[in-house]
């Protein structure tokens, strides 16, 4: 269990990802706010209490890697490096914008603590194994943490990842599934149905647990359970609620890659308060 | 002659660059036999992975390992390195800038018997195309041997095309590849015939042909395609003023493309791309196929009197 005060202080580190996700957005006039929005307690937990991360020295070779393989929740991943202090707050509003280092995508040459290029789904799970085969032969405790959509889960290569991280047992691998339910076209599961999620990672050999993806308690037990997890991956099905915060937003497949306008913002703004 | 597939200098190059870099690892997706990946396997089997028939998470996979540190070789026949898994080698590896080296044999017609399915003959042209990506064509064995050390050193993606297929020796031991460089192999003056991979031997076979006949050819061997070596190219040009290329892959966007490119920039003059007319590879023996397709000594030497004729 984590104490109270840590839980405080990631919940309010999720609220200030969700209004950096909003800002970001609107400054922008375009961007992903849905699927970062569902993903704020997640990454808070990963960036402000599991990970072993150095602002200071983002390439530090001992520390754990992130690869956010749903690379257009781009704004959630970076609002999250520059609280964590990796770049300043202020380059936020310019995401998007030409000239500026902020990529839609993550972009691992571009921007400081993005340990993997992204924004093709279904590739940056294939670099997670590579990166956790690679640090284990090196003999390196750092772990390698990643971030799936649900829709996602339709790109056959993630299949392909899932197995060779079951056959090679990488217990320093942990991904998350942002199972929100959404995706672009609709319903994930009317659009091509995945499900069973668990049982499909199960047969693949993996550690497999379902929470509560915006319990902050339960992301962090389930992180203590991946971690305590010798000789096979962990895949966390984190149910989540897409726009989660803003409730114009929330279950809204419109607003899966939608910014909001500035009146929008500030009426989001005053629901995350 | 000696003749020996580049495929077999890799795997005994990798074996070789195994034990002196340790940061060297192999991942092959269920051809390691025919790769010969399997050299390296047999000795590091700590440092080979194979991934399985799962061509785009072998190059992820390669990407990961490269962002950690290691230097990965990543195999596998070169229809499915760079057709089943262009975007992931476009976007997981030549976007990011990782250091993978994309080893893929079996390229071209060569293959034989197992056909058009197999037989890759768009392949430079894709791997040119994409921004970070060295290309090398390497003609024989101890050019390969050579160009897989390079690669080793170099940061960045490379993409080296290898071929079933033994070829004549060309190069001794102590050849030294030169990343960016032609090779001049024989010089005249009345034509260039600018040559890659195994078409570099059959390149100078038809060099000896037009000199009976008197006329003097220079012959280029162009491993690395990309960056091409504009400065051989125009200084062929202005030497012969007409060129021949010849490579076993579709003169679209292939060697022909490249040379073409910079001639028409910087030294136009009077040329002909031998190479497969826009056409699929079949089953058949190697050899034959050779013929088929017009990739033969008797064809360079035939374009080679066409460009001739054609100069002003
Ligand atoms: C290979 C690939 N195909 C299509 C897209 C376009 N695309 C971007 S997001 C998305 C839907 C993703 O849905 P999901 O994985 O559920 O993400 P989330 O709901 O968390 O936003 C699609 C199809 C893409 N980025 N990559
Ligand atoms: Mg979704």
């Amino acid at each position: 269990m984590v104490d109270e005060k840590m839980q405080e202080c990631l919940a309010r580190q999720a609220k200030q990802i969700r209004r950096h996700v909003i800002a970001m957005t609107q400054a922008a006039g375009s961007g992903h706010p849905g699927g970062s929005l569902s993903a704020a307690e997640i990454v808070s937990a990963l960036f402000f209490a599991e990970m072993r991360i150095d602002p200071q020295n983002p390439a530090w070779p001992e520390r754990d890697r992130f690869i956010l393989s749903k690379g257009h929740a781009a704004p959630v991943l970076y609002a999250a490096l520059a609280e964590r202090g990796f770049f300043d707050v202020a380059e936020l509003v310019n995401l998007r914008k030409t000239g500026h280092f902020l990529q839609g995508h993550p972009d691992m040459k571009k921007v400081p603590g993005v340990d993997m290029s992204t924004g093709s789904l279904g590739q940056g799970v294939s670099a997670a194994v590579g990166m956790a085969l690679g640090l284990r032969l090196d003999g390196k405790d750092a772990r390698v943490f990643a971030l799936l959509g649900d829709g996602e889960l339709q790109e056959g290569q993630v299949w392909e990842a899932a197995m060779a991280a079951g056959h090679y047992g990488l217990d320093n691998l942990t991904i998350f599934i942002d199972d929100n339910g959404l995706q672009i076209d609709g319903p994930v599961e009317q659009v091509m149905n995945c499900r069973p999620i668990e049982d499909k990672f199960r047969a693949f050999g993996w550690n497999v647990l379902t929470i509560d993806g915006h319990s902050l308690p339960a992301i962090m037990d389930a992180l203590a359970t991946a971690k305590a997890t010798k000789g096979r991956p962990t895949c966390i099905v984190a149910q989540t609620v897409k726009g989660k915060g803003v409730s114009f937003m929330e279950n809204q497949v419109g607003w899966h890659g939608n910014a909001p306008n500035a009146e929008q913002a500030a009426t989001a703004m005053t629901e995350l308060g | 002659m000696t003749k020996v597939a580049t495929r077999d200098a890799y795997g005994q190059a990798l074996a070789q660059l195994g034990a002196e870099n340790k940061d060297i690892v192999v991942l092959d997706a269920d051809l390691a036999k025919s790769t010969k990946t399997i050299d390296f396997a047999k000795v590091f089997p700590e440092r080979f992975f194979d991934m399985g028939i799962a061509e785009q998470n072998l190059m992820g996979t390669a990407a990961g390992l490269a962002a950690v540190g290691k230097i990965p070789f990543a195999s596998t026949f070169a229809m499915f390195a760079v057709g089943r898994a262009f975007e992931q080698v476009r976007n997981s590896i030549a976007y990011p800038k990782l250091n993978v080296k994309i080893a893929a044999t079996h390229a071209g017609v060569t293959v034989g018997e197992d056909g058009g399915s197999h037989q890759t003959v768009e392949d430079i042209a894709l791997m040119r195309a994409v921004p970070n990506m060295t290309v090398i064509v390497p003609s024989d064995g101890p050019e390969t041997a050579a160009a897989v050390r390079w690669a080793a050193t170099h940061q960045g993606p490379v993409y080296l095309r290898l071929g079933r297929l033994a070829v004549p020796v060309l190069h001794g031991d102590d050849y030294q590849f030169v990343p960016g460089k032609a090779e001049t192999l024989r010089s005249g003056s009345d034509v260039t015939i600018i040559a890659t991979g195994l078409m570099v031997s059959v390149a100078l076979e038809a060099a000896e042909a037009l000199a009976a006949k008197g006329i003097q050819a220079t012959v280029l061997n162009m491993p690395t395609i990309k960056p091409i070596d504009r400065d051989a190219i125009v200084a062929a040009v202005a030497a012969t003023g007409c060129v021949v290329t010849a490579e076993e892959h579709s003169v679209i966007g292939g060697l022909g493309s490249a040379v073409a490119e910079v001639m028409v920039e910087a030294a136009p003059a009077p040329m002909v791309r031998v190479g497969l007319q826009d056409c699929f590879g079949e089953s058949g023996k190697p050899a034959e196929l050779l013929a088929k397709f017009g990739l033969t000594a008797e064809r360079i030497a035939a374009a080679a009197q066409q460009v001739i004729a054609r100069k002003g």
